[in-house]
């Protein structure tokens, strides 16, 4: 009877046998996404109820670990009185200038020592040593030069990320396929063209790339920035807080820093993925 | 008539950090107008070398190139390079890949679009313009690739075994598109191959080198008949087979040196 049918209407029901394999693989894919969403959800609810019930229990030290709902509690305050914006703010404008920056004077300085190979080898040891080198030591020096406050945070930032990024860009500058380079060349192509038709839009994937790793660098460095400056800034919250030993405050400070810095990773993310699209 | 290419004693020395090597010694060549010359020889006797010279990317050690009159001091939109494979850019149209000449020679104006649009039309490309290299399959990207070389209207083009990266039945039909294409335009062409039956099915003159260093060892006139015909067919042609034969056993013997 079914060979009858499909001789009827072979297409079709191919078709719908093809459909169905799909269909299935679709479902498949689907539930294994929920049950992974459902773990992950069920993990943090977990974690954040043991956390409450031990705060409040007294299994853990409510003065250092605090609880969720004081947590919370707290943040809302803060909201409501309107305390918190401007805290947010400042971290966040020091965080979007730092990487912002830091990946742009990286990138210049990848092109001029792309553009200068000699200019390049005699950089090269200053640069490896100025990478290894732990900038946060610099901090100080920054705060003397610059005074306590915006510059000098989004200067030690700067110290994080420019180097990092000009090496990661220049090497992708190097790894770009030698016979695009000589397209343009067999047209009678200068440097400057180049650079410009071939280097520098191949490279957008690496230079896009070190923008998402420069957002985290860029955390770090406003953070300790604002450790040791101290005026404003969820950095100031974390050590006002852990100064007159109110923890409540440093976690509260600490949860808002992974949320805004969870929802700025993904504006890159969402970036990258609108200008990288046709690769 | 005067010579669409003149190598004068050609000498190319490749310097390394661990040494100087001759690449290729003493070359002469002149090409003719609308001749279509191929260089075959076993690998390391400097076929892209000499391309590379006449192209203008490399400055000879010794010796001048001339191409239409003029000594070779660089690049110029007189010759267009075809290289093994298409290197369109993956981050440009198909329209915009074969514009790209255009561009860096300052030519781009409406008419030239219009030209190149034909250009792709001809090609059996039409519609393919606003797609992605990505897109498209190996013998379209290397018509494109085609189209781009001839968009800057080069009086002599290199082909730097432009079809080693497709698969046969691709490259035989592209080897009847070239052909084609370059006798109706009267364009001059020198073919780099590994390939013997495909220089001989596509050109007027076989040039075969020997290497270490590579020389000039001999050069063999394609006969009449089997220049007349297209690529494809140019193999079942009298006389094919035993060219073949003959400039097999002189790259053979070579070898064995």
């Amino acid at each position: 009877m079914t060979t009858n049918r499909e001789r009827k209407e072979p297409a079709s029901s191919s078709n719908r046998w093809l459909q169905d394999i799909y269909d299935k693989h679709r479902r498949k894919k689907r539930s294994i996404q929920s049950r992974v969403l459902t773990v992950q959800l069920s993990l943090l609810l977990l974690f954040f109820a043991w956390w409450e019930a031990a705060g409040r229990m007294k299994w853990i030290d409510v003065l250092l670990f605090s609880y969720p709902t004081k947590i919370f509690s707290n943040i809302w305050d803060n909201i409501v009185t309107g305390e918190l914006w401007g805290h947010l703010g400042i971290t966040v404008g020091e965080t979007v200038v730092g990487f912002l920056l830091g990946t742009l004077v990286g990138t210049l300085l990848a092109v001029i020592i792309w553009w200068s190979p000699f200019l390049n080898k005699v950089l090269d040891p200053y640069m490896v040593v100025f990478n290894s080198m732990p900038k946060v030591a610099l901090g100080p020096i920054f705060i003397v030069m610059f005074g306590a406050g915006f510059t000098a945070i989004v200067v030690t930032t700067l110290s994080i990320t420019v180097i990092v990024t000009t090496l990661v860009v220049y090497n992708s500058f190097n790894e770009v396929d030698s016979n695009l380079i000589k397209v343009v060349r067999t047209f009678g192509g200068t440097k400057r063209q180049v650079f410009q038709r071939v280097i520098l839009p191949a490279s957008y994937p690496a230079i896009v790339s070190t923008l998402k790793v420069n957002v985290g660098m860029a955390w770090v460095g406003v953070i300790v920035g604002e450790f040791l400056v101290a005026k404003s800034g969820l950095g100031y919250l974390i050590m006002y807080g852990f100064q007159v030993f109110n923890f409540t405050l440093v976690l509260s400070s600490l949860l808002i820093i992974a949320v805004v810095a969870t929802a700025m990773y993904q504006i890159v993310v969402y970036i990258e993925r609108k200008l990288l699209a046709h690769r | 008539m005067v010579p669409v290419v003149e190598l004068n004693d050609i000498t190319h020395v490749y310097v390394t950090d661990r040494e100087a090597s001759l690449a290729v010694e003493g070359i002469d060549l002149s090409v003719e107008p609308g001749e279509f010359v191929s260089l075959v020889g076993p690998s390391g006797c400097g076929k892209t070398t000499i391309l590379s010279v006449i192209a203008g990317l490399l400055q000879p050690t010794k010796g001048t190139a001339i191409v239409n009159g003029k000594q070779v001091s660089g690049p110029s939109p007189e010759v267009g390079y075809m290289l093994q494979q298409d290197y369109l850019f993956p981050w440009r149209t198909i329209m915009d890949n074969a514009l790209i000449g255009l561009e860096l020679t300052e030519r781009l104006n409406p008419d030239s679009r219009s030209e190149v649009q034909s250009l792709l039309k001809e090609m059996g490309l039409a519609g393919s313009g606003p797609l992605y290299p990505a897109q498209l399959s190996g013998g379209m990207r290397q018509r494109v690739a085609l189209v781009r070389t001839l968009a800057t209207d080069p009086g002599l083009l290199l082909l730097d075994e432009p079809f080693s990266a497709l698969d046969y039945q691709t490259k035989l039909q592209l080897e009847d598109l070239i052909v084609e294409t370059l006798r109706e335009r009267g364009k001059t062409a020198i073919l780099v191959t590994h390939d013997l039956s495909e220089a001989i099915a596509m050109s007027d003159r076989v040039v075969l080198l020997n290497r270490n260093p590579g020389r000039i060892h001999r050069m063999f006139a394609v006969p009449e008949n089997i220049r007349a015909v297209q690529p494809f067919y140019a193999r079942k042609e009298p006389g094919f087979n035993e060219l073949f034969h003959e400039i097999w056993g002189e790259m053979q013997r070579i070898g064995k040196e």
